[in-house]
C-alpha cells in the first residue's frame, strides 16, 4: 500500500498538482485510521489529505481511479470491494472470476462483439430501464456489455481511451436512449416546467452511463498496461494550464469555466493590495479615538485608506482565427476587473479595427459581451487575414491622441502579419505618448519569428514581451498590471 | 509499520493525563448522529469529518456559499455534544481580536494603585504581576485553546482575512497551542476539533492548507437535496421536495451569475409550503422564482428557459 501511495502522489505531482512531504504522510497516516477495504472511503481519505484546491478533484479523480482501479493488480490491498462487480457479472452469466471476465472481455471485444449473450436490441433495453429505474448496478453492467460490444479494445496500443469512448457511444445512439427516457418520463398533462424537468433529468442520466463507460475502458486499460503507463496517457492539465492556442472543445469550455473564478479572485486580491499598497494621511479623528485607551497618549496612529491612481487600460487585440480563443479570454479577464482601472477601452482587429468598449459597458457580464464581439465587431476591411501594419495605423490615425501618460497600452497576438508591412513605426510613437506598451503572444517563445511572424519588429518599442499560453501566465501578467 | 495513533501523540505533545477518546467510532455513526442533528451529510462529508476526529487535525471547508458549510460545523457540535467557538473572519482581523490582547485600563489601574509603595525592587513584581491571566483579555482562539470542556472551534469565511494575517493561525492549527510573549505558551487541555470555511473568493496560503484536512462542499445531487429539504421543512410532500430538488437543479445547469444554494431552495420550499402548493405549475415557479434567484438577468434567463417562449413576468 505505501509503494502504491508514493507511485500515486509521483503521478499527481506530474499532473501538476502541488503534494507536499507533509501531506504525503497525513495521507499515509490517514489510511492506517481507516478501512482500506473501503474503496469511497480510501478516495475521501486521500483526497481530503492530498488535495487542497476543488478544482483540482476532476484531476484527482482520474488518477484515482487510474491507481486504485477496481480491478487493479494490487487489489489484494484494496480487499473485497470487488465483490460488487463480480456480482453483477454473475447475474450477467458471465464468469464471476474478475480475471476470467477481463480476458473474455478483451477477446470480446477484439472480435467485435460476435461472443456476447445480448442482442444489440436488448442492450438498449437493458440500459434504458437501468436508466429509468436509476439502477446503478445494472447501468454499470450494461456499461460493461456495451464497452465488450461496442469499444474493439486492442490490447498493448498506447492510447489514452477517448477513441474507444468515442467507438462505444457511436454505437449505442445516446440520442434515441435519451429520446426514449424523455418520452417515457413525461406525463400527458405536462407543462413547459415539467418537460424541461424530464429533459433535464434524462440528460444528467445519460452523462452518468457516459462516465461508467469511460470508467469501464479505463480500468480495463490499467488492466492492460499498468496504472503507470495509462496515467500518462489520461493525465489531463489543470485547467489554469491548458495551453489556450491548441485547447479542444472539452478544455475549451474547462477554461471557460475557470475564467470567472479566477477574475474574481484576481479583483479581491487586486482590491486588497491597493488599499493596503500604502497608507493615507493620519487619520485624526480616529487616532485621538484611539488614545482614549492609553491615557491620551497618541501611541497608535491611524491613517487614513489611501487612494493611489487607477491605470487606464486600452487593449488591441487580433481576433482572427487561431487566436481568437486567447483574444477572448483576455478581453474577458481585463474586463471583469475593470474596477481595478480608471478606463478600459477595447479595440479588436483582422485587417481592419473597430472599438468594442461599448458592447462591455452595455452587459454586466463580460462572457456576454466577449460573445456579442464576433457577430457586431467590423473588424474585415479586405481578405480577412491579419495585418497588425494596418491595424495599428488605423488606430494611431484614430484614437492616437487619447493615449496619455496614465494609459497602458496592451496588444494581443502573434504578431503573423500574413507578410504585410509591420509599421513599427506607428508603435514607437504609441510608446512615445503611453505609460507603457506591452505585447502578449499567444506563442510559445520558440515560434516567435519563425514564418510570417514579425514581433521581432515591434519588440524594440515595448517595454515588455510576454509569451502567455494559458490562464495562469495571464493571470499572472494581469495582475501585476493592475 | 507500528501504527501511531495521532491522537496519542499529539496527547502527549500537549502533556494531557490522558488521551480524550475518539468521538466517532466509524463513518456510518457520522452519518447517524449528524442526521439526527438535522444534518444530512453524505460519504465525502462524513469521511472527512470522521478522519478529522481520527487525526486530530483540522478541516478546510470549502465550496459555494449556502451549501451548508457553517451548518457543519454547528451540526458537529451538537452532535458532540461540544460548546461551539465560532470566530468571524473579516478584513482588518488582528491578534487582538482573535487571539488575546492584554486589559490596558486594567494594567492602567494596577499601576495606578501601586504607586504610592513603589520603590525600585518593586518594579520587577509589579512588572510580572500585570502580565499574569488575570490581565488577559481571551479572544477566540485562546478562549477554544484553554477551554477545559469538549469545544468545536469555526473560524468562518478565512478567506476574508489578510494572507498575512492566516499566519495567526497556524500555530494553533498544528500544534494546538498559542505563544504569549510575556507569559509563555498556552497549550490545549483537550483536543478541539477545528472547522475552517471559505467561499473560495481568493487563494488560501499553502502553509494553512497543508496544516488542514480539506473538504469541498458543492451542491448536493437531487436525492440528497430532496432528503434536506424533507427534514428541513416541516410539513412538505415528498413529490414537492422531489419537484423542488429537480427544479433547482435544472436551474443550477443553467449558466447563471449565482446559482440558487441549498439555504435559497429552502427558503423557496418554505414560501411554496406556505403558499399551500402541492406541486409546482409554470406560473408559481414563475412568480416565486425570485426567491431563489437574486440578479435580474438570471431571473429573465430562468424564465425564458424553464416555462419556454414569450411568457413574460405578471
Amino acid at each position: 500500500m505505501r509503494n502504491l501511495l508514493g507511485e500515486f502522489i509521483v503521478e499527481l505531482r506530474a499532473a501538476g498538482l502541488p503534494v507536499s512531504m507533509s501531506e504525503h504522510v497525513d495521507a499515509a497516516r490517514a489510511l492506517t485510521a481507516i478501512d482500506i477495504s473501503d474503496r469511497d472511503m480510501v478516495k475521501a481519505c486521500l483526497a481530503a489529505t492530498l488535495v487542497k484546491n476543488g478544482d483540482h478533484m476532476p484531476v484527482f479523480s482520474t488518477a484515482f481511479d487510474v491507481y486504485f482501479s477496481n480491478r487493479h493488480a494490487s487489489g489484494a490491498d484494496l480487499g473485497e470491494m470487488n465483490e460488487e462487480s463480480s456480482n453483477a457479472d454473475e447475474t450477467k452469466g458471465d464468469d464471476p472470476n474478475a480475471t476470467g471476465m477481463r480476458g473474455s472481455g478483451r477477446s470480446r471485444g477484439m472480435g467485435g462483439g460476435g461472443g456476447s449473450s445480448m442482442s444489440a436490441e436488448e442492450l438498449a433495453e437493458m440500459l434504458f430501464k437501468a436508466m429509468q429505474s436509476n439502477d446503478l448496478n445494472s447501468m454499470r453492467s450494461g456499461a460493461r456489455e456495451a464497452v465488450d460490444r461496442y469499444a474493439g479494445m486492442e490490447p498493448g496500443r498506447p492510447v489514452g481511451g477517448t477513441y474507444y469512448l468515442y467507438r462505444t457511444l457511436r454505437n449505442l445512439d445516446l440520442d434515441t436512449l435519451m429520446d426514449r427516457l424523455i418520452a417515457a418520463g413525461t406525463k400527458a398533462d405536462a407543462d413547459g416546467l415539467e418537460e424541461r424537468l424530464v429533459k433535464d433529468e434524462a440528460k444528467a442520466k445519460v452523462e452518468a452511463l457516459k462516465a461508467a463507460i469511460e470508467a469501464e475502458i479505463r480500468e480495463r486499460l490499467v488492466d492492460d498496461r499498468g496504472a503507470e503507463a495509462l496515467g500518462k496517457s489520461v493525465r489531463k492539465p489543470l485547467p489554469e494550464d491548458i495551453d489556450v492556442m491548441h485547447a479542444n472543445r472539452d478544455e475549451m469550455a474547462q477554461l471557460e469555466r475557470a475564467l470567472k473564478p479566477l477574475s474574481r479572485k484576481l479583483a479581491t486580491r487586486l482590491a486588497r493590495r491597493r488599499r493596503k499598497r500604502r497608507r493615507g494621511p493620519i487619520d485624526l479623528r480616529s487616532t485621538v479615538r484611539r488614545s482614549l485607551s492609553t491615557g491620551g497618549v497618541p501611541i497608535d496612529l491611524r491613517f487614513k485608506p489611501p487612494h493611489p491612481a487607477k491605470p487606464e487600460i486600452v487593449v488591441i487585440a487580433d481576433i482572427s482565427g487561431s487566436v481568437a480563443s486567447f483574444a477572448r479570454f483576455t478581453l474577458h479577464m481585463v474586463h471583469a476587473i475593470s474596477s481595478q482601472f480608471s478606463k478600459v477601452r477595447s479595440f479588436v482587429f483582422v485587417d481592419g479595427l473597430d472599438e468594442v468598449t461599448h458592447l462591455f459597458e452595455e452587459s454586466d457580464d463580460p462572457a456576454e459581451a466577449v460573445a456579442r464581439i464576433n457577430s457586431e465587431a467590423d473588424v474585415i476591411a479586405f481578405d480577412g487575414h491579419s495585418d497588425y501594419g494596418r491595424a495599428l495605423l488605423v488606430f494611431h490615425e484614430k484614437y492616437a491622441s487619447t493615449i496619455n501618460k496614465r494609459t497602458a497600452v496592451l496588444i494581443l497576438g502573434d504578431a503573423r502579419n500574413n507578410y504585410h508591412q509591420a509599421h513599427a513605426e506607428v508603435l514607437a510613437d504609441l510608446k512615445f505618448r503611453a505609460r507603457n506598451v506591452y505585447w502578449l503572444n499567444p506563442e510559445p517563445t520558440s515560434y516567435w519569428n519563425s514564418g510570417d511572424s514579425v514581433i521581432r519588429e515591434y519588440a524594440p518599442y515595448c517595454d515588455k514581451v510576454v509569451e502567455c499560453r494559458s490562464l495562469r501566465q495571464l493571470e499572472a501578467f494581469v495582475g501585476d498590471l493592475a | 509499520m507500528s501504527s501511531i495513533d495521532p491522537r496519542q501523540e499529539l496527547a502527549d505533545r500537549l502533556g494531557l493525563a490522558e488521551v480524550p477518546p475518539a468521538r466517532f467510532e466509524n463513518v456510518a455513526e457520522v452519518i447517524e448522529r449528524l442526521r439526527q442533528n438535522d444534518y444530512l451529510s453524505d460519504e465525502a462529508i462524513a469521511s472527512v469529518t470522521f478522519l478529522a476526529d481520527r487525526l486530530a487535525k483540522p478541516v478546510l471547508v470549502e465550496g459555494p456559499a449556502g451549501t451548508g458549510k457553517t451548518a457543519l460545523a454547528k451540526a458537529v457540535a451538537d452532535a458532540v455534544g461540544a460548546r461551539l467557538i465560532r470566530l468571524q473572519c473579516y478584513e482588518g482581523l488582528d491578534e487582538s481580536k482573535a487571539l488575546y490582547e492584554w486589559n490596558y485600563r486594567k494594567q492602567l489601574l494596577r499601576i495606578q494603585a501601586g504607586r504610592s509603595e513603589s520603590s525600585a525592587e518593586d518594579w520587577s513584581a509589579l512588572e510580572e504581576d500585570i502580565f499574569a491571566e488575570e490581565f488577559l483579555l481571551t479572544r477566540p482562539l485562546l478562549e477554544a485553546i484553554s477551554a477545559t470542556e469538549p469545544v468545536v472551534l469555526l473560524i468562518d469565511e478565512i478567506d476574508r482575512v489578510e494572507l498575512e494575517t492566516e499566519a495567526l493561525l497556524l500555530e494553533i492549527l498544528s500544534e494546538y497551542q498559542v505563544s504569549i510573549p510575556e507569559l509563555g505558551t498556552v497549550k490545549a487541555k483537550q483536543i478541539p476539533m477545528v472547522f475552517l470555511t471559505s467561499n473560495n473568493t481568493r487563494e488560501l496560503s499553502e502553509a494553512l492548507k497543508r496544516r488542514c484536512l480539506y473538504l469541498y462542499v458543492g451542491y448536493p445531487d437531487v436525492e440528497r437535496e430532496r432528503d434536506i429539504i424533507i427534514s428541513r421543512v416541516p410539513g412538505i410532500s415528498t413529490a414537492l421536495a422531489e419537484q423542488i430538488a429537480r427544479v433547482v437543479r435544472s436551474l443550477r445547469n443553467l449558466d447563471l451569475k449565482k446559482a440558487p444554494s441549498v439555504s435559497e431552495t429552502l427558503d423557496w420550499a418554505r414560501t411554496l409550503v406556505l403558499l399551500g402548493r402541492e406541486e409546482i405549475g409554470e406560473a408559481d415557479a414563475v412568480a416565486t422564482l425570485h426567491i431563489l434567484l437574486k440578479y435580474q438577468a438570471d431571473l429573465e434567463k430562468a424564465t425564458k428557459e424553464l416555462v419556454g417562449r414569450g411568457k413574460a413576468l405578471a
